[in-house]
């Protein structure tokens, strides 16, 4: 069972070393790294989970009658440019909170917010 | 003839194992920025230049040699070209410490 | 075998990335990250995925977090107290999750739910319905069309988005101000300068070889993009912005960012106008597989210009944004 399920198990894992990143760091670029950590894990997941024993790349040739499932390939493909699209994003969105709070750090930013209200 | 392809195609990757290996070991045990970047600057090339060899002739495909050969001029222009981009930017940012260093002593030595 | 290696090397560099206060070391680890998924992706036999990963996650994340570092600063202030709580919560939910993995099939097996249902149909009749070798091409075309529409749109609001937050309004006399500082830094250059003059051309050229040949091989329009817009990065960051901006007009680029996903739009619509579905491209074209060739040709070319475009404007308003507030330094200093 552990050759069976590693794969998934070792998804958990990197899911929730994100996971950790994102809650218990207080520095935002470090928090968008831990984002990505898990969502690429989750792709991981997604991968080995289309991967047939004794299959190949789903690009149709002679002589190959087995093939890998080619449709978490698409959505995981969506999904890898719809997560540079949000870091994209998160990250124009850290710099202009640099320019306005003076710094990155969880704990600054919400003093100086609780100092202004 | 095709025992001669394979066995020489295994050593070629061989080398080219052993190659990363040692550039792995030199960047851990070289104790400064400039021979870490010698070790794996040169190391690099060379093992990737290994590996494409050792590929080409296991491969008994035309277009997948051609495909691996202009993989491998490619290879040969980048790696050293990023190489050099990484010593060169140490280098001006030490020689721009220093000449700020020379500046800071001057100005405290006018000063006293 | 190799894949039980990879991951083990996965989740050692995520655990390092825990670790490390040192936020350009952490950049860095997220692109081996990136890159060692990618290697994975391959021995899972997604070679399409694994292709935009690798230009994805290790080159155009990475070097956006790089600019936004420079910005930002380069190190992490230290954690005050222990996150004992977290700790407590990752373990919980990390148990549960491993206790829902109990029942799922096992890695590899060919009878698994997911490879039963819709995945034998697009499998067999791919080729007679639509004519093109790559399967994960035609799945993403043709047969899911309107996803990948909602995924284009995506990009082009980041786009917009990433305009809306950093841009800045450039005077001339700015311009001429950094251009001093931009072209002293590539005099020194010129061995860079030299080697990346020639290989830019192949870089654009390859672009246009992974965008035309994606329904043969991995590939196609989000590949594509990101390999050409990472060649306009590699000139920008050698000649300097100046330079950059005469070559690559602003305006232009954002034009072309809203034409891709107009083109992409106006196939499906021009699909309506002749009396059948949304993105229904045998609609094109009397044979229907030359309709659904021409419809992949034309709504991967709206993929490619809208992905390139966006990210040529994602990373012009990084940098304009960095050239203006080191400018503005400069001048209190």
């Amino acid at each position: 069972m552990l050759m069976g399920l590693y794969n998934y198990w070792v998804v958990v894992v990197l899911m929730m070393i994100g996971f950790y990143i994102v809650i218990a760091h207080g520095n935002l670029i470090k928090k968008i790294v831990g984002l990505t950590i898990f969502q690429t894990s989750v792709f991981i997941f997604y991968i080995s989970m289309s991967k047939v024993d004794g299959g190949t790349a789903p690009i149709l040739a002679d002589g190959i009658n087995q093939y890998s499932n080619p449709l978490p390939h698409v959505l995981i493909l969506t999904a890898i440019v719809v997560g540079i699209a949000t870091t994209a994003v998160g990250l124009a969105l850290a710099v202009r909170i640099k320019e306005a709070y003076g710094s990155i750090e969880e704990d600054e930013i919400q003093k100086m917010d609780n100092l202004d209200c | 003839m095709d025992t001669i392809l394979q066995v020489s195609s295994a050593l070629f990757l061989l080398i080219g194992s052993f190659l990363c290996l040692s550039g792995g070991v030199g960047i851990l045990r070289f104790p400064d920025f400039y021979t870490r970047m010698h070790a794996v600057g040169v190391t690099e090339t060379l093992a990737t230049t290994m590996i494409l060899i050792g590929l080409i002739l296991h491969n008994p495909s035309f277009m997948v040699d051609l495909k691996l050969l202009i993989i491998l001029l490619m290879t040969l222009f980048i790696s050293p070209t990023a190489s050099h981009a990484l010593a060169n930017a140490a280098i001006h940012e030490d020689m721009a410490k220093q000449t700020n260093s020379k500046l800071n002593s001057e100005a405290t030595s006018s000063k006293s | 075998m190799i894949d039980i290696v990879l991951l083990a090397f996965l989740v050692g560099v995520a655990v390092a990335i825990v670790y490390m206060k040192d936020l350009l070391a952490v950049v860095m680890l997220t692109g081996i990250y990136s890159l060692l998924s990618a290697s994975f992706f391959v021995a899972m036999d997604s070679v399409d995925v694994a292709f935009t990963e690798a230009a994805v996650g290790a080159g155009i994340s990475t070097l956006l977090m790089l600019v936004a570092i420079t910005m930002t600063g380069r190190s992490e202030h230290p954690e005050r107290h222990k996150p004992l709580l977290a700790l407590a919560v990752v373990i919980v939910t990390g148990s549960l999750l491993i206790y829902g993995t109990l029942d799922m099939p096992y890695f590899g097996s060919a009878e698994a739910p997911i490879h039963q249902h819709v995945a034998p149909r697009y499998i067999n009749d791919s080729m007679q319905e639509i004519g093109v070798p790559n399967i994960v091409t035609s799945v993403l075309a043709s047969y899911r069309a309107f996803d990948t529409f909602g995924e284009v749109v995506v990009i082009f609001t980041a786009g917009i988005g990433v305009l809306a937050l950093l841009s800045v309004v450039r005077r001339t006399e700015d311009s001429s101000k950094i251009e001093s500082f931009n072209t002293s830094m590539h005099e020194q250059h010129l061995i860079l300068r030299v080697v990346i003059k020639m290989l830019i051309p192949f870089i654009l050229l390859f672009a246009f070889y992974v965008q035309f040949h994606g329904d043969f091989g991995p590939g196609g329009g989000f590949q594509a993009g990101v390999i050409f817009a990472s060649a306009i990065f590699l000139y920008a960051m050698l000649f300097g912005m100046n330079t950059t901006r005469r070559v690559i007009n602003q305006s232009v680029i954002k034009f072309l960012a809203a034409f891709g996903v107009l083109l992409y739009g106006s196939v499906g619509v021009v699909s309506l106008l002749n009396g059948k579905n949304f993105f229904d491209y045998s609609a094109l074209s009397s044979d229907p597989v030359a309709g659904q060739h021409l419809g992949i040709l034309l709504i991967e070319l709206g993929v490619g210009l809208t992905v390139a475009s966006v990210m040529v404007i994602i990373f012009f308003n990084f940098v304009g944004r960095r050239d203006i507030s080191q400018m503005k330094e400069k001048k209190d200093i």
